[in-house]
């Protein structure tokens, strides 16, 4: 029993070095999204080109990816040209313009291509606050029903597209 | 001496603690209710700053939405469940004390009980030796000097 006692810091020690080795590979700016499994939360938006009415019920029918972006926002000039490659094999991308203004908005889709199903207006910031964001591009997987299934944060590209967010989407296709 | 208190001016600096915006509120009470809870939620973007002294757009934002929600009535716990709702346990600086967060309230008491017992359990041991070392003492200067 003694002997045995003798190993309690070695034992604290393994804790120890088990939770700072785990802290090595943690990123603490990927914060876990709350809303993981819940519908999009409700909004109302117009639509950045017509100008028409538009709320959750776009997301009805297929899985699409809700992606969050802004002119002013250079990750999102990085991740557009993949954007318009997912676009082209089918996937259905709505895009929220978070913070912007809209003749830039506009401009920049006649310029680098418009890869979006729809594009809500968000010139307060109030839809991304209810979803969420804290930081453009974001990419959210949403499932035919409005469930939100996965939460990227960062440039969308080939290597994460390959990763969680790419296999979030695929598990939902049929 | 006016020179040293010159310097000391010079050298004094003051701190501003004061966000950029700010807002009339309808009745006092409600501004400082304001004032609480912006201390007390965290920014998102700028992680280990909260929303009262971070300028990051989105505490902006997260400020106005306060505003709003405390003119429209809202209790401060539906606001900050509102809140956790959409960034998650994360917003809190005073987490709720309910789930995995009470480990954070009660993990220093506890370890501090385990201290406290551990201490004194080693002065109680080593109390102990010494007086049983102080009870052969005597046998052994009694047999010395019985054999004397």
């Amino acid at each position: 029993m003694r002997r045995l006692l003798l190993f309690v810091p070695l034992g604290l020690f393994a804790a120890l070095a088990w939770f700072l080795f785990k802290g090595l590979s943690l990123d603490p700016k990927e914060l876990p999204s709350a809303l993981i499994g819940k519908q999009v939360p409700a909004f109302r938006a117009t639509m950045l080109d017509s100008q028409q009415p538009v709320d959750q019920s776009v997301f009805e029918g297929e899985p699409r990816l809700l992606n969050v972006w802004g002119t002013w926002c250079p990750t999102c000039v990085a991740e557009h040209p993949y954007l318009m490659r997912l676009a082209e094999q089918g996937v259905k991308i709505v895009g929220l313009n978070y913070k912007d203004n809209d003749d830039k908005a506009l401009a920049w889709l006649v310029r680098l291509g418009d890869p979006y199903e729809v594009v809500l207006r968000d010139p307060g910031g109030m839809i991304g606050l209810d979803l969420g964001v804290y930081g453009a591009p974001e990419t959210y997987v949403i499932d035919g029903k409005g469930v939100v299934r996965y939460r990227h944060v960062g440039e969308v590209n080939e290597r994460t597209w390959n990763g969680g967010l790419g296999q979030a989407y695929r598990d939902l296709l049929p | 001496m006016r020179k040293l208190l010159l310097l000391c001016l010079a050298l004094y600096s003051l701190t501003a603690d004061a966000v950029i915006e700010t807002y009339e509120f309808s009745t006092p009470e409600l501004e400082a209710r304001y004032q609480t809870l912006v201390q007390e939620l965290r920014c998102p973007k700028c992680q280990n700053q909260n929303i009262a002294d971070s300028n990051a757009p989105i505490s902006e934002d997260l400020r106005r939405r306060l505003y709003q929600e405390l003119e429209a009535g809202l209790s401060d716990d539906e606001i900050v469940a509102g809140m956790v709702l959409r960034y998650g346990e994360f917003v809190r600086y005073k987490p709720s004390r309910t789930g995995v967060t009470l480990l954070l309230w009660w993990a220093p008491w506890v370890l501090l009980l385990a201290g406290l017992l551990l201490w004194l359990g080693v002065v109680l041991r080593s109390r102990k030796a010494r007086i049983g070392l102080g009870d052969k003492k005597d046998q052994i200067e009694k047999l010395l000097k019985d054999n004397t």
